[in-house]
């Protein structure tokens, strides 16, 4: 696909477009890296062999996309930065992650209902980033997506399962639904550089997005007879580096390796 | 695709095998975009597979050794764009991969009606009926679904169409 605009050759040569190039990356990419997490989590615990190897798939997927976001970074920053540096060695409010990828597994109702919530949002995102100005993030759109319709179609397929299922299975995806829909809103929040990116071309504008984002959500739950629940008040916090109680415990355990024996490589 | 491959380098290429499936080697794989020689220096461009693919790695490990024993030096740059489709996949190695057990990918459209909407199209690589059914859309590595076949009960994975 080709880009929308032109980027201007000089536009990474500005300090500040940079900064903000960088800004954005990390909130786009800190999703990749935490959902990633999260299902690792679950390696040798799905309810059976062939949930177990797709979640680990899934998360592999999610971390080998992360990491060509954060050597891109690493390139940007120029200096002794590297990818382990960033997904390992920063603070909790340093990372821009949504609020939803960090909420935890609860049960496989909640794994797979966060999944579906983030992966029709993932697969719009990447469609429209392959337009970006940015030639860089037009390949990795180009490469990710491929993967992503996999794992919509994954997870999409078990919430109509579940949802459609038994009576015990209906009701805890239906309570999943409920809790997980309120962080569903902040995936299409724009920041500073979101919006410093979108007006140079490299980032879509999610907001555009938005509806067909809860069109097409909506219709698959009423396909699995869930019910789309009704809130006034969506969560957010996470893109400002602001998480829930369960973020400090995913990096305790995601950087404690890197924390004992600095510096060593994955 | 446009490849640029000094042909002096090929024996030292095709020593290097895929660590995940060991019967293709990374000509065959067609993850070698680019090898030059320059001087005692050889200089490759690899593309990954999928982005989390952990063989990347130990692909690259591997090219560094096999050219270290026949006294180069290699700088290896992975390359992302255009990304990897399994049409690089050579004739000879979809022959290996079929030999080996793993089902070659089929073209695109046969593909999606195999994983997506489970046509039975996938043929069973020990007896080759397409009375098959897919197992599961993910399988032991991120490239394979897993299969099975409802004639001669064959489990096998088949390797998915990626473009």
């Amino acid at each position: 696909m080709k880009p929308i605009k032109e980027l201007n050759p000089t536009f990474l040569t500005q300090e500040e477009n940079k900064e903000h190039l960088i800004n954005y990356l990390l909130e786009t990419a800190d999703n990749y890296l935490i959902l990633g997490q999260r299902l690792g989590e679950l390696c040798g615990h799905g309810p059976n062999l062939e949930p177990d190897i797709a979640i680990t798939n899934i998360s592999l997927d999610l971390l080998g996309q992360v990491r060509s976001f954060y050597q891109y970074i690493a390139q940007l920053k120029a200096n002794q930065t590297t990818e382990d540096d960033i997904a390992f060695l920063r603070k909790e409010r340093e990372y821009k992650n949504v609020l939803l990828v960090e909420q935890p597994n609860t049960d496989f109702g909640y794994v797979i209902v966060r999944q579906y919530f983030f992966d029709v949002y993932n697969r719009m995102f990447l469609n429209a980033l392959q337009q970006s100005a940015d030639e860089t993030l037009r390949s990795l759109a180009f490469k990710g997506i491929k993967e992503a319709a996999y794992h919509e179609r994954f997870s999409g397929d078990w919430l109509k399962r579940l949802g459609d299922g038994t009576e015990e299975s209906h009701h805890r995806v239906q309570q999943a639904v409920d809790d997980l829909w309120i962080y569903t809103d902040e995936l299409f929040h724009s920041t500073a550089s979101s919006k410093a990116m979108m007006e140079a071309g490299v980032a879509p504008d999610m907001l555009q997005l938005r509806e067909y984002y809860y069109e097409k959500v909506e219709q698959l739950l009423e396909t699995a007879t869930l019910k789309v629940p009704e809130v006034e008040y969506f969560q957010k916090g996470g893109k400002k580096g602001m998480h829930s109680e369960y973020m400090g415990r995913i990096l305790a355990e995601m950087q404690y390796m890197q924390r004992t024996y600095p510096n060593s490589r994955w | 695709m446009d490849v640029n491959i000094d042909k002096e380098l090929l024996p030292i290429l095709e020593s290097v095998k895929d660590p995940e499936i060991p019967v293709l080697n990374v000509i065959d794989l067609g993850v070698i975009r680019e090898a030059q020689r320059d001087g005692q220096k050889v200089h490759i461009k690899l593309t990954s597979t999928y982005s989390g693919c952990p063989a990347m790695d130990v692909i690259g490990d591997d090219l560094e050794r096999a050219f270290a024993k026949a006294g180069y030096q290699t700088n290896i740059a992975l390359v992302m764009s255009p990304p990897w489709t399994t049409d690089w996949i050579t004739e000879r190695g979809r022959q290996a991969l079929e030999k080996y057990g793993v089902a070659a990918p089929l073209e695109e459209s046969a593909d999606k009606a195999a994983l997506l909407d489970g046509e039975k199209v996938v043929a069973c690589t020990n007896c080759g009926s397409k009375n098959t059914r897919l197992v599961s859309q993910f399988g032991s590595t991120a490239c394979k679904a897993m299969f099975q076949c409802n004639d001669c009960q064959e489990p096998f994975d088949y390797f998915k169409c990626l473009k």
